[in-house]
């Protein structure tokens, strides 16, 4: 009997018009896509996108060239080379990323000891080439320049979370 | 004499030229159909899938298609070194012109058709066989186990299902009494056939999404197992000419599907307001369900399995569609309602 029943059941596409059914009920739903070029999705205070270099508030790079981010780096993507400077403070010369190397998991913003390096909010920084994704102090500085008001905000709002 | 034979030639050339003004007149719109089938198909299963679909080239996403066609002709011709040249490039015009070729029977209204000939329905029957050199040339031709496997899974998928539409054929034309498709039409007058013949509607349905290749039968360009099936090889305008052709294959095949079972280009009820929206608007709503439920049944199911496939197509379509001549032919003869198109 029940064998007649399942056969049946196929025989008369009953199945099939049910989830005809289910489908036919979701387009008229709305669509849960965000319209991503001109809308964007909110980002944690802890998301981890392009990286920057910081400035203390008077102007000197925090980075003081103690190579713990290059240690910590997993995927050998920081090179960092450094010489003391004029006045005799300890500074980088070179500070590289390599933005391909990079795996994005922001140990060396925690391994830093002076909030130098930090993964800012930005993520759309694809380009057409991959030398230009290869990153000097200089380009990671004007980062910090750029994003500096982003950057200071989720720090602030993510620490008494640490 | 020579003044005469003048004339003749002349009256010829003018009747070549007013018929190939008809083909552009036919032509030009089916393509532009096409073009919006496939913008039609993304929306749709965006829509299904909670998601927005294309919405960025122009308004509403609708210069899409177009977009991506420039993108089509713009791209290399890609050869493969081992294929053979003149089939490879023949396959995919033998599949795109055939497509095409079938429209010159298809009534979209009263007396709006190319050729309105008396077998109109085995010529589509004929042209749509066919079709099938087109998918099996480029397979062979390709020369790659991938394309190869798509093609010998299209053509025994085609050659299954065409007999199963055939028999669904018959039983139509048994309720008719002639092979004009505008008889056809004109004899659902008082009823469309898919009320009598419901079951074979649905027989009908699912082998046109089996002759088309479409989902959930779209073995032959199984994506997860084949790459793309018997245009694996193929690139820019030849693979283009075998989109165009499959899209249009599957407007003919709805439009084949409306004149036989939905009452072409009849309006739904005889009534006067009915009657005053013309015939070829008709036509185009019951293709575009049609083609709506071809988009909605990918959107929603799997693919079948091949032996699956098989066993539907000879098995239970073959059979089924069987049956329901014998009854259709059986309540006719008992009722003695056998028609006689032509008295």
């Amino acid at each position: 009997m029940k064998l007649i029943f399942n056969r049946l059941k196929y025989f008369l596409l009953l199945d099939i018009c049910k989830g005809l059914y289910l489908t036919f009920k979701r387009i008229f739903k709305p669509s849960v896509t965000i319209n991503y070029p001109y809308e964007k999705a909110p980002l944690s205070p802890r998301f981890r996108g392009e990286h920057a270099l910081r400035r203390y508030p008077n102007g000197e790079e925090r980075c003081i060239a103690c190579k713990l981010c290059e240690a910590v780096c997993p995927a050998l993507a920081i090179t960092i080379e450094a010489e003391e400077r004029d006045d005799g403070s300890r500074r980088t010369t070179k500070y590289d990323i390599d933005m391909t190397k990079c795996i994005y998991c922001g140990l060396c913003q925690e391994a830093c000891p002076v909030d130098a390096i930090v993964q800012g909010p930005n993520y759309e920084f694809a380009t057409e080439t991959h030398e230009e994704l290869i990153y000097n102090k200089e380009k990671l500085l004007d980062n910090g320049d750029r994003w500096e008001l982003a950057l200071q905000k989720n720090i602030d709002s993510d620490a008494p979370y640490r | 004499m020579k003044v005469n034979s003048m004339d003749n030639l002349f009256q010829q050339l003018n009747e070549v030229l007013i018929i190939s003004f008809y083909v552009l007149l036919i032509v030009g719109p089916l393509l532009i159909a096409v073009a919006f089938l496939t913008y039609l198909e993304r929306k749709v299963i965006a829509a299904v899938q909670y998601r927005k679909g294309p919405n960025v080239v122009g308004m509403f996403g609708l210069l899409q298609p177009f977009a991506d066609g420039v993108k089509l002709f713009s791209k290399e011709t890609i050869i493969p070194a081992s294929a053979n040249k003149i089939i490879f490039v023949l396959a995919p015009m033998i599949s795109f012109a055939l497509s095409l070729v079938a429209w010159s029977v298809i009534p979209i209204s009263e007396n709006l058709v190319l050729a309105n000939i008396n077998v109109g329905i085995l010529y589509i029957f004929a042209i749509s066989s066919l079709s099938i050199y087109g998918v099996i040339m480029a397979g062979w031709a390709s020369n790659s186990k991938y394309a190869f496997l798509g093609a010998l899974r299209s053509t025994a998928q085609m050659v299954s299902y065409e007999v199963s539409i055939g028999f669904v054929i018959v039983c139509v034309l048994l309720c008719v009494g002639s092979l004009n498709l505008q008889d056809i039409v004109l004899a659902q007058k008082n009823y469309w056939f898919f009320i009598p013949l419901f079951p074979m509607f649905i027989v009908f349905i699912i082998s046109a999404l089996a002759e088309t290749n479409r989902a959930p039968f779209d073995l032959p360009e199984d994506e997860s197992a084949l790459v793309a099936g018997y245009f694996t090889e193929y690139s820019s305008m030849l693979f283009a000419m075998f989109f165009l052709g499959e899209y249009s294959a599957m407007i003919l095949m709805s439009s084949l599907g409306v004149i036989l079972f939905l009452g072409g280009w009849l309006p739904p009820f005889d009534y006067y307001v009915f009657n005053l929206v013309p015939g070829f608007i008709w036509f185009f709503l019951k293709v575009g369900i049609l083609l709506f439920i071809f988009l909605w049944v990918r959107a929603t199911l799997p693919r079948f399995r091949y032996d699956q496939l098989m066993r539907l197509g000879w098995k239970v379509f073959l059979p089924l569609s069987l049956f329901w001549v014998f009854i259709t032919a059986t309540v006719l003869v008992f009722f003695d309602i056998l028609p006689n198109f032509y008295g």
